[in-house]
């Protein structure tokens, strides 16, 4: 019904031009739409790799090493899990992305009685360190970097982590990967918080501390942006949401006595990238400018390592449809290539089916293709920053820069980012901004190719069923209650007191949750601990 | 009773994504229903207690984990139990073949990701004036 732009109506005064962020783009930049003219840009670019990091965290960027292409992936067993781990790694993947069954992000063993219905179902189901020994065979730890998507039971993971690769030999200084570990913005966007947020900061803080000594080239923690995006908030919001959730960490843990220096070189972020192209490219690049910023201004970083962003990039799912879902793989390509442009070290693409199920292997598989095939065939590698000094991205990175640092300034205004979520403040945000696109979608304002426009009298969506076994569930169960049933009950009972006492007694809690997970405690028991100790949170009513 | 259908919206099960829940019960009350939603995480015995405390003319759920077809079995169950007859109207991420599934389970109506939002209002609204034309 919609569809044509027409030039002519908007000059007469129709909706004006702008990014997805309302950011205004006129129809054409020159050198004078730069601010200060080239002396001033230099200045605010850099050279790739040093400071303030505009063009890049590394000089060759990926002349010197290729992003990482890392498929998230999780479904079923520790056993049909570990399959796909080896089909992924197989068809070129280069590191590891585990997606966690519910259960076991809202720290829950399969039995219990509000676990039974989701044992499987968006990830795998890990109960114990024997699972996630189960998990990874096959894969030398100290070989295969590994990300893991798990927050509010993140310390317990990252625990039964631990414990899998001392079983496998190998030392925890040789571990590379990335914890998730961001609880705000489950809070936020993501939803699976358990604790309320001030023991919740504790124990986000606990992991990077612990981290910091123990677990040297291991990222403790990815600060995002990516869910508040999906969840509906624009790319400022996303990046002011993401720097007041940085800053809170960094408050949190030089609040303990540790020094800004000494562990922001292993903070990570994590970005959505969606399709409005150069908007997205600016993003990414302000966020290593307005990081560098705060880095420096607000926490004193003197190692510029300190200062340095970088990030992983997953592609938007909210951004494909369940209409006409092969146009997916093409917003795919498009999102990617911004990732790439924007400078990631870490990418995901989403499968083309995902608006209806957990990724097929041929969806993931072509979700692999299209990273190999730009990083390989289009040439986008060749050259640090390729579009910097254009005057259009240019301009657009500043803007995002101010904008974003706005929204950090109303954060901070409100009592920071905790004190903000408490409040349901961002949250209104994103839910408002959500209605707001789902009515400029149902309008033919936002056009969507397949939905409101082009779409070809509605046909059914057609894709490759994907089945989870429905036998899942009463397996999982049964493995778990004969590992409790051949653990040595009265040592686990020992590490699960010693891991209360640390718990109410304000330790870090690490070192009693490693106790407890080789002892063969569950991710339930240790969970529940905490649920005992700092109790559970409801959320403010969203209106 | 009054012309405005009173909704009782939830998240059972353990799924926390809420967007579309919510942009749905902002364009239902922008439609005139009287919109009661109960957040996430809600066992399916307090959605039944809850739509009989408001006297709700429909109750929907939105689950995105997959997990639709034993959380609206659970809640059917539970409505049974205690002698609730509303319809049921189940959002979330449906394959094609499991919306015929959940209309035998006596689900009156599905609303599939990809379903445009006027289409979920103006169906959910038919549905719950339906049932308060029948009181």
């Amino acid at each position: 019904m919609i569809a044509r732009h027409d030039a002519g109506a908007q000059r007469a005064g129709r909706p004006p031009v702008t990014t997805d962020s309302g950011i205004p783009v006129a129809p054409l930049y020159t050198a004078q739409d730069v601010a200060g003219g080239p002396d001033a840009l230099a200045g605010r670019l850099g050279r790739p790799g040093e400071p303030p990091f505009t063009r890049g965290p590394y000089e060759s960027m990926y002349r010197g090493q290729l992003w990482t292409m890392r498929q998230f992936a999780g479904y079923g067993s520790p056993e049909e899990t570990n399959a796909r781990f080896h089909f992924l790694l197989g068809r070129g993947q280069t590191a590891l992305s585990v997606a966690f069954d519910l259960p076991t992000q809202l720290g829950y063993d399969s039995d219990h009685e509000m676990a039974r219905a989701e044992v499987g179902r968006v990830g795998v189901a890990i109960d114990t360190a024997d699972d996630m020994a189960d998990l990874f065979a096959g894969l030398p730890l100290d070989q295969v970097s590994v990300n893991f998507t798990i927050n509010a039971t993140a310390p317990i993971i990252l625990a039964t982590y631990l414990a899998a690769a001392e079983r496998q030999g190998v030392p925890p200084d040789k571990l590379t990967g990335t914890l998730q570990n961001d609880i705000l913005k489950e809070f936020l966007a993501r939803k699976a918080y358990v604790f309320p947020p001030g023991p919740s900061m504790r124990l986000a803080a606990d992991v990077v501390e612990f981290a910091t000594g123990a677990l040297p080239r291991f990222n403790p923690i990815s600060i995002t942006g990516y869910h508040a995006r999906e969840a509906g908030c624009d790319a400022v919001t996303e990046l002011g949401l993401t720097m007041a959730s940085a800053v809170a960490y960094c408050e949190e843990l030089t609040g303990r006595g540790l020094a800004f220096d000494s562990f922001a070189p292993r903070l990570s972020f994590h970005f959505a990238t969606t399709l409005d192209l150069f908007e997205e490219v600016a993003k990414l690049r302000a966020a290593r400018r307005l990081w560098h910023r705060i880095a420096t201004e607000r926490f004193g970083a003197a190692n510029p390592a300190a200062a340095r962003l970088r990030f992983f990039s997953g592609n938007s799912g909210t951004t494909l449809t369940a209409q006409q879902p092969l146009n997916n793989v093409i917003r795919s390509t498009v999102q990617c290539l911004g990732a790439v442009l924007g400078g990631a070290q870490s990418i995901h693409v989403m499968g083309y089916d995902e608006a209806f199920q957990i990724p097929s292997e041929e969806a993931v598989t072509l979700s692999l293709r299209t990273q190999q095939i730009i990083a390989l065939e289009t040439g986008v590698t060749r050259t640090a920053d390729p579009l910097a000094g254009s005057f259009f991205v240019e301009h657009l990175t500043d803007e995002m820069e101010a904008r974003a640092a706005d929204v950090l300034a109303r954060i901070t205004g409100s009592g920071g980012a905790v004190r903000a979520i408490e409040q349901g403040l961002p949250q209104r945000w994103i839910t408002e901004a959500a209605y707001r696109t789902e009515l400029e979608v149902a309008t033919g304002q936002r056009p969507k190719v397949g939905v409101n426009t082009y779409t070809d009298g509605g046909d059914d969506p057609q894709v490759e069923a994907f089945e989870l076994d429905p036998g899942i569930a009463e397996r999982q169960i049964t493995r778990t209650r004969q590992r409790m049933a051949a653990r040595d009950g009265a040592a686990c009972a020992r590490t699960l007191s010693g891991l209360r006492q640390d718990a109410n007694e304000g330790h870090n809690v690490m070192p009693a949750l490693v106790e407890a997970a080789r002892a063969g405690a569950t991710v339930g028991e240790m969970a529940g601990v905490f649920r005992q100790a700092f109790g559970e949170f409801r959320e403010p009513s969203p209106w | 009773m009054s012309g405005r259908p009173r909704i009782v919206l939830a998240k059972p099960g353990l799924d926390g994504h809420d967007r579309g829940l919510k942009v749905v019960a902002m364009a239902l009350r922008d439609a005139g229903a009287e919109v009661i939603y109960l957040g996430l995480r809600v066992p399916v015995a307090d959605i039944v207690a809850a739509a009989v405390a408001e006297d709700a003319a429909l109750i929907g759920i939105s689950v995105l984990s997959g997990a639709h077809l034993p959380l609206a079995g659970q809640l059917l169950t539970a409505m049974r139990a205690a002698g609730l007859e509303v319809p049921v109207a189940v959002g979330g991420t449906i394959p094609p073949r499991d919306a015929d599934a959940l209309r035998q389970l006596g689900v009156a109506g599905v609303f599939a990701v990809g379903t445009p939002l006027p289409g979920v209002v103006e169906g959910v609204l038919k549905l719950a004036g339906a049932e308060a034309a029948a009181r």
